[in-house]
């Protein structure tokens, strides 16, 4: 699904990446985990094109996408949530979702000021879409709340709808059990399984270990913006080069 | 959807009824200045208070809108209905082509690029005088009209600019409440999350600011055909800052905050006539005040004031446009 081919970023003289090259397979939950400061949000900075690489390639489905602007790879299905929610606070909990089908339509500046009849019915389907994903994600009483004022973990549900009504491809997770409470963890892991089962593949870094060892197929250790080991869970929790970056030298 | 259409209603209703009273006095023609300004702080409002991109050089593109219509119907005896499309197609070519790089800066740098554009315009009004007259002005604009309808008292020119405002203050209400208004408003949110979310962040601001130029650019060919003499001090720097104090005022992210805006810093002036120059004290004290106090501008402060004084009955809120 995802593949990136030796993947190097560097900051003037510091280095945040180097090297880094692995697949994320189609279906499945892959978890990106490692100490603080490995470079993990890093990573996924330059594979949602926020930062461009400073070598190696990024493709999806086998489409170098190294170039695009992070719009351009959110038309191709990929998509991102952010480790402290970027919500559009000033925009109520359903002007949120529909920011996010805005690649499923298309009226622009004339249909939308004139009222064009297609705009209108557009403006129908859209609302009544991003409804469902309210639904789904379980907060549609909110729906006409000023997203600004939602609790934090609320506001990672609508983060999570509102990345869905991209219809990602792959969706990308950037910490999303952040400063949740453990209820609200389980019930966000419910919800990736949930988006798993839609068919949309997911990676995500986590520090919670028992989120990603409960729901993913297949980690990947960073440390030091390196590739330290990449396997399944059990792989990974016996994997002795793992053991020592987490937990130092014996 | 349905209360915002009443809104508008009633609003229109008001503005084509006022001069009836008024019956063609002094008033009517501040009105007029009144319908101007609210296109040209609207237009602005659009850029700044939903797309979250500031521009100080609004009243650069007013000017042309006036002097091209000016010099078009003077010099070379054009159809001013005619050079009124050709001049506002012509600016807002022009604010596409410089929008693209003025707007990839943000903050102080768009600032102080968009002030450089207002200041560029305005030295060239003045200094190519064998065209627009230079500093004495350009005068002997015909008035507009249509058929035997010549639009020369204060009266018809009233309803002239206000049929214009009305029309581009619908349009601008269908365009907030729709997917490109939201497109703007979350680029003025979260910039990041916005192209994360496919909008195109820099397409739809170079497209908004080419829109208020548009905007400004009709309400200049407007302004100089009711004024029938223009001249480059009402299009300077001072003139682009009267219009921020406006919006700031009115409420930023408001059609009918920047109307507000207009109606107040279109009527005030006439009220500042005894400190003359300094009247930019004026709208400098007021901006500071009003964003450290109301940063929502009068049409948030005006109903949040109402609730404290009626604490008991609810005051319901329309959802604001």
């Amino acid at each position: 699904m995802l593949s990136l081919n030796g993947i190097g970023k560097r900051f003037g003289g510091l280095t945040a990446l180097e090297g880094i090259s692995f697949n994320v397979g189609k279906g499945s939950i892959t978890g990106i985990i490692g100490p603080n400061g490995a470079g993990k949000t890093t990573l996924f900075n330059v594979a949602t094109g926020i930062y461009p690489p400073s070598c190696g390639a990024v493709l999806l489905e086998g489409k170098d996408i190294s170039k695009l602007p992070p719009e351009g790879r959110a038309r191709l299905g990929l998509v991102r949530t952010f480790q402290n929610i970027e919500l559009f606070g000033k925009m109520t909990v359903l002007e949120n979702v529909m920011v996010g089908l805005h690649t499923q339509s298309s009226s622009g500046l004339f249909a939308c000021s004139f009222r064009m009849p297609w705009q209108m019915s557009e403006e129908k389907r859209i609302r009544a879409r991003a409804m469902e994903l309210l639904d789904f994600v379980g907060i549609p009483e909110l729906a006409e709340v000023q997203a600004g004022t939602l609790s934090f973990g609320k506001g990672r549900l609508l983060e999570i709808a509102r990345a869905m009504a991209l219809e990602p491809k792959l969706l990308l997770m950037d910490e999303p059990a952040a400063g949740l409470n453990s209820s609200e963890t389980a019930e966000l892991a419910d919800l990736i399984k949930k988006i798993r089962d839609l068919g949309v593949t997911v990676a995500l870094v986590e520090h919670d270990m028992d989120l990603v060892m409960d729901i993913c197929d297949q980690l990947v250790v960073l440390n030091l913006g390196t590739m330290l080991a990449e396997g399944t869970p059990r792989q990974i929790q016996d994997n002795p080069a793992v053991i020592t970056a987490y937990l130092g030298e014996e | 959807m349905k209360s915002d259409r009443i809104k508008f209603l009633v609003f229109a209703l008001v503005v084509l009824l006022m001069p009836l009273p008024l019956s063609g006095g002094y008033l009517t023609n501040v009105l007029i200045f009144v319908g101007i300004n609210s296109v040209l702080a609207l237009g602005l409002n659009l850029l700044l208070g939903y797309a979250g991109q500031i521009s100080l050089g609004q009243a650069a593109f007013f000017g042309l809108g006036a002097y091209g219509s000016g010099v078009l119907t003077t010099a070379y005896g054009l159809n001013p209905w005619l050079a009124m499309i050709a001049v506002a197609v012509c600016v807002a070519l022009f604010a596409f082509a410089i929008g693209f790089p003025v707007l990839r800066l943000k903050g102080h740098y768009l600032a102080m690029a968009t002030l450089g554009v207002g200041v560029i315009v305005n030295i060239a009004f003045n200094e190519t005088v064998d065209l627009t007259g230079g500093p004495s002005g350009l005068s002997g604009i015909p008035n507009l009209s249509i058929g035997s309808l010549t639009f020369d008292s204060d009266l018809k020119n009233y309803y002239l600019v206000w049929v214009f405002a009305l029309g581009m203050i619908l349009l601008s209400l269908n365009l907030v409440n729709s997917r490109f208004g939201r497109g703007l408003r979350a680029i003025h949110d979260s910039e990041v999350a916005a192209r994360v979310m496919g909008v195109n962040a820099r397409l739809m601001k170079v497209q908004v600011f080419t829109l208020s130029a548009f905007m400004s650019a009709i309400m200049g060919s407007l302004y100089c055909h009711v004024m029938t003499f223009i001249s480059p001090n009402s299009f300077g720097f001072h003139f682009s800052v009267e219009l921020l104090t406006m919006i700031v005022i009115g409420g930023l992210g408001s059609v009918y905050g920047s109307i507000l805006g207009a109606l107040l810093l279109t009527m005030l002036p006439e009220m500042l006539r005894t400190f003359q120059d300094y009247d930019i004290i004026v709208y400098g004290l007021l901006l500071i005040t009003m964003t450290i106090y109301l940063p929502g501008g009068l049409v948030e402060g005006i109903p949040a004031l109402f609730r404290r004084l009626v604490p008991a009955k609810k005051v319901t809120e329309g959802s604001d446009a």
